[in-house]
């Protein structure tokens, strides 16, 4: 039976709304685990929530990266399981250097909690598989560094190998400055690895995956989760062929 | 030569061409605003300041600048980090 982790930083804050969304509505067998506890890698999946790791001194999630847990993770991500940073924990994964670039204060120098419109930029993940490349999701975010940046010629990498999952758009699905809640770079929101099996994003999907949270009760973050379940299902399928 | 004591400053800021909205706002809403014109630029920064054991400036230097590197005090992706030995 598959099993996921959700690693719990000093500081993280959104580890258990995390753990509720799967263990009681995606209904995946999940453990809360203290990070100086994994140090082996015993589960399926892993998920970084979301809060300020280690009061976010020095940089946020500079302190969190350098946990051994994070090698744990490492191991996680090189044997092809899904690994999910969620706002403070795509900040832990690009400081870690597992995912490309850095994650800077937002452009506005204002913490920033709001609705965002996001396209699926990439299907290819398994925390976006069940999505249709283009579609919208509604998802919110609450950062004070969710400012993603890197240089051009990385751009350029990440574009080449298709790792931008996710962009804020308007409501016309397109993504300009003004749908841009932190001036990321090229409205980027989340991105995964080269290989596609860890993905990071600024928005929350936990804080929309039940109706009675989500805009129009329609709780488009539960598709993240879902796809991460789905990809478990193609991998058994996989063994079992 | 038995070690002394260092004072060492470790300087991190955006690379030039990664904006630095704080400096920006310093600049405009604070420094051209009170009058100073002369000053055409704000880059705002971490400073740290580390006591270091060691026996010449020099070697304090390149410790600072191996921890940098190695526990990742700077993103190389975003920041220039500057290392200097001011006492």
């Amino acid at each position: 039976m598959v099993k996921v982790a959700v690693v719990q930083f000093p500081g993280s804050n959104c580890d258990l709304d995390a753990l509720e969304i799967l263990q009681k509505t995606v209904k995946v067998p999940t453990d809360l685990v203290w990070h100086k506890d994994l140090k082996e890698d015993q589960y399926d999946a892993y998920v970084l929530p979301g809060g300020f790791s280690y009061g976010d001194y020095l940089r946020a999630g500079a302190i969190a990266a350098t946990s051994p847990s994070l090698e744990t993770i490492r191991e996680a991500t090189v044997a092809g399981k899904p690994v999910l940073g969620i706002c403070n924990g795509f900040q832990i994964l690009v400081e870690a250097g597992i995912l490309l670039g850095a994650v800077l204060r937002n452009a506005g120098l204002r913490f920033v909690c709001k609705w965002t419109r996001l396209r699926v930029e990439s299907t290819r993940t398994p925390f976006t598989n069940l999505a249709k490349k283009g579609q919208t999701l509604r998802i919110p975010i609450a950062h004070n560094e969710g400012r993603y940046y890197l240089d051009n010629d990385q751009l350029a990498e990440l574009e080449r190998n298709k790792q931008i999952v996710l962009r804020y758009v308007n409501e016309t699905n397109i993504p300009t400055k003004d749908s841009n809640p932190n001036g990321s770079l090229d409205n980027i929101a989340g991105i995964c690895n080269k290989e596609g099996n860890v993905m990071g994003l600024m928005p929350h999907p936990e804080r929309a995956s039940l109706p009675i949270l989500s805009l129009n009760n329609q709780p488009d973050g539960r598709l993240i989760f879902d796809s991460m379940i789905r990809s478990f299902e193609n991998t058994v399928e996989g063994e079992n062929r | 030569m038995s070690p002394a004591s260092f004072t060492v400053e470790v300087v991190v800021e955006n690379k030039s061409l990664a904006r630095d909205p704080e400096g920006e706002t310093i600049h405009h809403n604070l420094i051209l605003k009170g009058g100073y014109s002369q000053v055409t630029n704000v880059r705002a920064g971490k400073l740290l300041r580390m006591n270091v054991e060691a026996s010449s400036p020099g070697e304090a230097e390149q410790l600072v600048r191996k921890l940098c590197d190695d526990l990742r005090i700077y993103n190389p992706a975003a920041h220039v980090c500057q290392v200097r030995v001011v006492s």
